[in-house]
């Protein structure tokens, strides 16, 4: 029984030891350079936007557009080995933007290839895109749904 | 104007997500992705993220909120021109195109690109 309390009590200890010496994130810098880089990154896509809006004769076509754009160009920065430095910079900064989306999935399409062409490459890379997506139909459904029902009650 | 506000909304959103993910360390970037996607989903039922796209452009339509709320925005907008199918077939309207580019891109990246790490 004394064993095990001492065990319990070096357990706590080593813990506590471990919270103390573990490096603290620099709060401030990190959500500094998520600011910078998100920013850049549509920033230089608000270009894109811009393009597409002035040849596009509807303002739906010019966003699908856009997206399709920035996408291409996140797979192509990873294929590059370009994003992962930009993710290492940027933490959530890279990653939400949809150059972000883009990036989860040339990188495990990438790097999961070994594992076979069918459970490696085309499952892999849907690990982060499909619950994005998946959550994305199902919330733009129910929206939908309860704004047109909203809508009708209303008259 | 736009490229000022694009450049702000955007990284504010991105800074948002970091504060959040440092704040509630066990979400995963994965997490966060999907938080961010349906809010923006939800927030668009009244064409409300439209509004914020008008203002900021791509700052508010290149972060996956803006993702979410194309997905509401063509689901409203197939639903005018359809009635009740278009609630299916509205969800890819806009980023069917972008999904559908980023499978080939990213299939073609695995092929021609070795492994790293």
């Amino acid at each position: 029984m004394d064993r095990d309390q001492t065990a319990i009590e070096g357990a706590k200890d080593y813990a506590r030891l471990v919270a103390q010496w573990a490096p603290k994130p620099n709060v401030p810098l990190l959500i500094s350079r998520a600011f910078l880089v998100g920013g850049s990154i549509c920033f230089a896509g608000q270009f894109v936007f811009d393009y597409f809006r002035q040849r596009q004769p509807t303002e739906v076509e010019a966003i699908a557009l856009t997206l399709a754009t920035m996408i291409s160009a996140g797979v192509l920065l990873t294929a590059l080995g370009v994003y992962d430095h930009l993710g290492e910079l940027g933490g959530m900064g890279a990653a939400v933007p949809i150059t972000g989306f883009a990036n989860s999935m040339a990188a495990a399409a990438i790097d999961f290839r070994r594992e076979g062409m069918v459970l490696g490459m085309a499952a892999k890379m849907f690990v982060i895109a499909g619950p994005v997506i998946v959550y994305g139909i199902v919330a733009g459904i129910l929206t939908g749904l309860v704004a047109t029902l909203l809508r009708l009650a209303a008259g | 104007m736009i490229y000022f506000w694009a450049f702000v909304v955007g990284g504010l959103i991105c800074a948002l997500m970091e504060y959040i993910s440092l704040k509630f360390q066990q979400l995963t970037p994965g997490h966060l992705l999907v938080g961010l996607t349906v809010t923006g989903a939800i927030v668009n039922g009244f064409g409300l993220y439209d509004r914020l796209v008008e203002f900021a452009g791509a700052g508010a339509l290149l972060p996956v909120s803006g993702f979410g709320a194309a997905i509401t925005r063509g689901v409203m907008e197939e639903m005018r021109r359809l009635g009740w199918e278009g609630l299916l077939t509205g969800t890819l309207e806009l980023v069917g195109l972008g999904i559908a580019a980023g499978v080939l891109f990213s299939t073609v990246a695995a092929l021609v690109s070795a492994p790293r790490g």
